[in-house]
């Protein structure tokens, strides 16, 4: 079973490095932001099955800090960081 | 035996979400549809993925703890997802249109 | 199935150190800033699974809790205040790319880089296969630490001076921060029905959580660093909905007394020991766990709440009664 785990956290993580071109090209950043919080999420389920294969209860601590701290980035974006009307566009240009 | 086989199956149903999740969020055209794909991956694939662990876990308190971390990605994904789309609409990006 | 447990792990540690060095890269070469700060999110991720495969849960936690939640929404906050102090500049938050070197600098800076990636190498290649360091020793002084944690007993008992001068580091940074400027006056418009909602719905499990990584620091990995990373990002969550305490008198002498309680009550026990007639900091064995779970008490508070000043990004502005 440890080898299965370990094999689907690799899949798990190379989704993860899939995505990290949508932060590459945008277009927009609400679009980058998005493929922050799926990250956030696959860490989730990485640590989760890391958790079992190698046999650490305390990463579920760690993931269960991810889980409860997910939004925070999210909500300082929508708040805070974007901008108002710059990007109109929301296609590729 | 029996249970370490739905776990597989459980997991491997999840994973397929989790890509289910990235080939939307790079292959979809705007905002709103990359939304729908990637809260797709954060409800079921987390869903399957702590179903099957859960037949795993060594204690009550270890499925204990992956559901609350599974109920807090779901909250985290709903808000952030409203909160990304009303702000979307709101800035006027336009959705896809075929 | 067995066999395939080694070079499976390699696999996922090898891809692991492949992304992290990708995402550092494209942190510091992104011309957009936006973009980087989202690539560091993600570094910060990738980074805690890594310390998570270095066996090194504490410091994963740490980074899941400073990385994951507080650095980003720091970033971000900081961009938005640099889009303040340049509007009207086209582009202000675009690093201009330097001016590009060239060919033949390039390449010997391109030879210089991978000869000392191979001198690097070499050089941790021809390391003696496992030092031993000082974690036997750590277990032999254990019982006396009064945790069972031997990271806790470290950075709380055996290098408790260590923890004592982060935590002055931290109320300098305050002090740094909020003599530069005042905080800025954001416009934060009400935060509609769903996220009052869910700030309301998550602050409860956030500050449980946070009380949770304390209390379970003395035996598994957590403290008070982790757990005062959770009660700042509780903090960040409050200031974003726009309830900021501005109006209320907590930000006049009662911050200021939190913010330095954690260095202050951590200097006094330090002073009552050299009283007692013991060293600095030198804890009697049978009452060592006790003041450990004092100090770690205040300093989680007094650590939420600087690092949630931080995040305010400036000394607080209370608002003038007409």
């Amino acid at each position: 079973m440890t080898a299965f785990y370990l094999g689907l956290a690799s899949f798990l993580l190379i989704t993860l490095a899939a995505g990290m071109w949508r932060i590459l090209r945008g277009p927009s950043q609400a679009d980058r932001m998005l493929a922050a919080q799926l990250f956030g999420t696959t860490a989730v389920a990485i640590l989760l099955v890391l958790a079992q294969a190698m046999e650490q209860a305390a990463l579920r601590d760690v993931s269960l800090v991810f889980a409860l701290l997910a939004a925070v980035t999210v909500v300082a974006f929508v708040r805070r960081a974007w901008p108002p009307m710059i990007e109109e566009t929301g296609e590729d240009a | 035996m029996l249970s370490q086989i739905a776990t597989i199956l459980l997991l491997l149903a999840g994973a397929a979400f989790f890509l289910a999740g990235t080939l939307g969020l790079l292959r979809f055209p705007d905002v709103y549809t990359r939304l729908h794909a990637l809260t797709k991956a954060d409800n079921v694939g987390l869903g399957l993925i702590v179903l099957g662990l859960a037949l795993q876990a060594e204690s009550w308190t270890a499925i204990g703890k992956m559901t609350l971390i599974w109920l807090l990605v779901l909250i985290a994904s709903a808000t952030g997802a409203h909160l990304v789309a009303q702000g979307a609409l709101r800035k006027k990006i336009r959705s896809w249109k075929p | 199935m067995e066999a395939m447990i080694q070079p499976l792990g390699l696999a996922l540690d090898g891809l692991l150190a492949l992304t992290l060095l990708w995402l550092a890269w494209r942190v510091l070469a992104s011309a957009d800033l936006f973009k980087s700060i989202v690539f560091f999110i993600a570094f910060g991720l990738v980074m805690a699974l890594i310390w998570v495969r270095l066996g090194a849960p504490d410091v994963a936690l740490a980074e899941a809790a400073i990385g994951a939640g507080l650095t980003g929404a720091l970033f971000l906050a900081a961009l938005s205040r640099l889009r303040q102090g340049e509007e009207g500049m086209a582009n202000g938050t675009h690093l201009r790319r330097a001016n590009g070197l060239r060919f033949g600098a390039q390449a010997a800076l391109i030879g210089l880089l991978i000869a000392l990636f191979l001198a690097l190498g070499f050089a941790l290649l021809s390391l003696q296969n496992e030092a031993p360091g000082l974690s036997r020793e750590v277990a032999d002084m254990l019982p006396a630490s009064g945790v069972s944690n031997p990271v806790t007993a470290v950075l709380l008992n055996f290098r408790a001076y260590d923890t004592l001068l982060e935590m002055g580091v931290l109320l300098l940074a305050v002090i740094a921060a909020w003599s530069l400027s005042a905080a800025p006056k954001e416009a934060v418009d009400a935060p509609g029905p769903v996220l009052g909602g869910f700030v309301r719905l998550l602050l409860p499990p956030m500050i449980l959580v946070s009380s949770y990584l304390l209390w379970v620091g003395a035996y598994a990995p957590g403290g008070a660093f982790q757990a005062g990373a959770v009660l700042a990002a509780a903090a960040v969550l409050l200031l974003l909905s726009g309830r900021s305490p501005r109006a209320s008198g907590w930000l006049g002498w009662p911050l200021r007394v939190i913010l330095s309680l954690g260095l202050a009550v951590f200097i006094a026990i330090g002073l009552a020991l050299t009283f007692a007639g013991r060293l600095f900091l030198d804890y009697p064995p049978d009452e060592a766990g006790n003041i450990i779970l004092v100090i770690e008490v205040v300093a989680t508070v007094s650590i939420g709440a600087t690092l949630a000043a931080l995040f305010a990004g400036g000394r607080p502005q209370q608002d003038k009664r007409e």
